[in-house]
């Protein structure tokens, strides 16, 4: 029956798409063990992928692998939300005011290249520690890239559009929630796809400073102590969490609203 | 199509008066190939002294050389571009900016596409009065041109005749007096494009609203206008306006005036052998 060799053969393909990723992780793994066996360091310098796993247990039973996720975690959202909430509305008022754009561009590509870790010093002098500052930093990761993918989003809109609107009196109101909104929704997914993971690499560096929690801190403080295989398991969690991230946001470009652009490849 | 809702009173006269059009020019450097010596800030003329009349209830067909400045003035008509000299009046009011009055309906869709076909065909009903009314309306124009099933179809996922048939439907919809067509049928394969021609032809016959059309097929200009106007090559200028007063449908054999015109037309345009 031709229906069942079909189907056979999505399934096998799907297992080919399943199983590759996990053979590229093994290989890995393997590496890491070869290297370990072969440099002759003790553990305590460079730990193997059985000693990371028995030590990632140890942190899952007490707990405090989550503690430290949910604050990294935490500062990302925040941070980030802070960033959309004002870069997306000031990149479509950059891409719809020509003069506001000339005004301010200029600052933006000034300020753009400057890493958010230089900003550390004045990020603790002005919000003290705790969550505030990794906050802010998180926040300045991100915004800059999203303002500048906004604007030129909405430069990019066909101008036929906006010929469309002024023909069925569309109010400017009406303008940027039925043309341009939706018109920048799928470049907007993208670039957030882009700039969570900008967020989430800063995170780490951000909770080297002023705070006591975070994955950040987490590698900081096992590598005070000098637990390596504690580092690792810091490490392995931020790319698993990165993973995730990328992800969630790769299924939110999916949705029906960010998919009219399908047909145009 | 069916059009048994869409009489109205016969509106959309066109006078266009004294209209010109230039740009200075912003290229430092001529390009390639062009002799034309125009220097950095010289004047481009685009039209030159357009002055048409066109009646209520028209079908005009403007033909021209690509690259003349049909489209322009088209756009001028429509309100979304100024002349630098001249006016348009439509129904004796100047033209000032775009309106629901005179819908454009562009070359490539204009369809929007995060829309479906419903929204897209609803959005110049946003303020009607009573959803079920507003509702029965939308409905009413999709099954006018043949759309019903497809009511929430992203324009992507139509064919380049269902997409062209959704922005017609949108444009009829908020009950223009007059519709603006810029090259309709360009990209319609050879039998929707006949199709569609024979669909715009009846729809006008009956609504008799006053459609202005651009295009660069001379068949298309002499099949279906009420008046056919060629434009010359840049700067543009009418270089004939004729009416055809001619039953519809039409067909070159039974009207040999409508032949010579055909040739003569192609003769203007540079091509000495129409086939």
């Amino acid at each position: 029956m031709p229906m069942d060799g079909s189907l056979k053969t999505i399934y096998r393909a799907r297992l080919v798409s399943l199983s590759l990723p996990l053979v590229g992780f093994a290989l890995g793994l393997l590496l890491w063990e070869v290297l370990v066996r072969a440099s002759g360091q003790s553990a305590h310098v460079l730990p193997g992928p059985l000693q990371v796993v028995t030590s990632m247990g140890e942190l899952i039973a007490d707990g405090t692998i989550f503690k430290h996720a949910v604050a990294s975690l935490f500062r990302v959202t925040a941070g980030f939300y802070l960033a959309i909430l004002f870069g997306i509305p000031l990149g479509i008022l950059l891409g719809r005011l020509k003069s506001a754009w000339h005004v301010l561009n200029p600052v933006i590509q000034f300020l753009r290249p400057i890493s958010p870790l230089a900003w550390i010093p004045l990020a603790m002098l002005w919000f003290g520690i705790g969550d505030k500052p990794a906050i802010f930093l998180i926040f300045l990761s991100s915004f800059f890239p999203l303002v500048v993918s906004t604007t030129v989003a909405v430069g990019a809109i066909n101008p036929v559009y906006f010929q469309v609107a002024a023909n069925f009196n569309l109010t400017r109101l009406e303008v940027i929630t039925k043309i341009v909104v939706p018109a920048i929704v799928p470049s907007v997914v993208t670039a957030l796809r882009i700039t969570v993971m900008i967020a989430w690499v800063v995170v780490v560096a951000a909770e080297m400073i002023a705070v006591q929690s975070g994955l950040g801190y987490l590698i900081l403080d096992s590598r005070n102590a000098l637990r390596l295989d504690y580092v690792m398991v810091g490490m392995i969690v931020i790319g698993m969490i990165g993973l995730i991230l990328d992800w969630a946001m790769r299924r939110l470009g999916r949705i029906e609203f960010a998919r009219w652009n399908a047909g145009q490849g | 199509m069916q059009f048994r809702l869409l009489r109205n009173g016969r509106m959309g006269k066109i006078e266009i008066q004294h209209l010109t059009k230039d740009f200075p020019n912003r290229r430092r450097n001529a390009r390639p190939g062009d002799d034309s010596g125009l220097q950095f800030g010289d004047r481009i003329e685009v039209l030159r002294d357009i002055d048409l009349t066109f009646d209520r209830g028209e079908m005009i067909c403007i033909l021209g050389p690509s690259g003349c400045g049909k489209s322009t003035l088209l756009k001028i008509i429509a309100g979304f571009e100024n002349p630098s000299t001249g006016r348009v009046l439509i129904d004796d009011k100047p033209v000032c900016g775009p309106s629901s009055n005179h819908i454009f309906v562009f070359q490539h869709s204009g369809l929007l596409p995060w829309m479906t076909v419903w929204q897209n065909v609803g959005m110049g009903l946003r303020h009607m009065p009573g959803n079920g009314q507003r509702q029965e309306k939308i409905q009413e124009y999709i099954d006018l041109v043949d759309l019903t099933g497809f009511e929430n179809y992203f324009p992507y996922q139509l064919s380049g005749g269902m997409q062209r048939r959704a922005e017609l439907a949108r444009a009829l919809a908020v009950n223009p007096d007059m519709l603006i067509m810029d090259e309709p049928f360009s990209g319609l394969d050879f039998l929707t494009h006949m199709k569609m021609r024979e669909e715009v032809v009846n729809m006008h016959e009956f609504i008799g609203k006053t459609i202005l059309l651009v295009t660069h097929n001379i068949d298309d200009a002499l099949i279906m206008g009420d008046r056919v106007v060629l434009m010359s090559g840049r700067p543009s200028e009418v270089k004939l306006m004729r009416k055809l007063a001619f039953e519809h449908p039409r067909n070159y054999e039974e009207e040999p005036e409508l032949n010579e015109l055909r040739e003569e037309l192609y003769f203007m345009l540079g091509v000495s052998y129409a086939v």
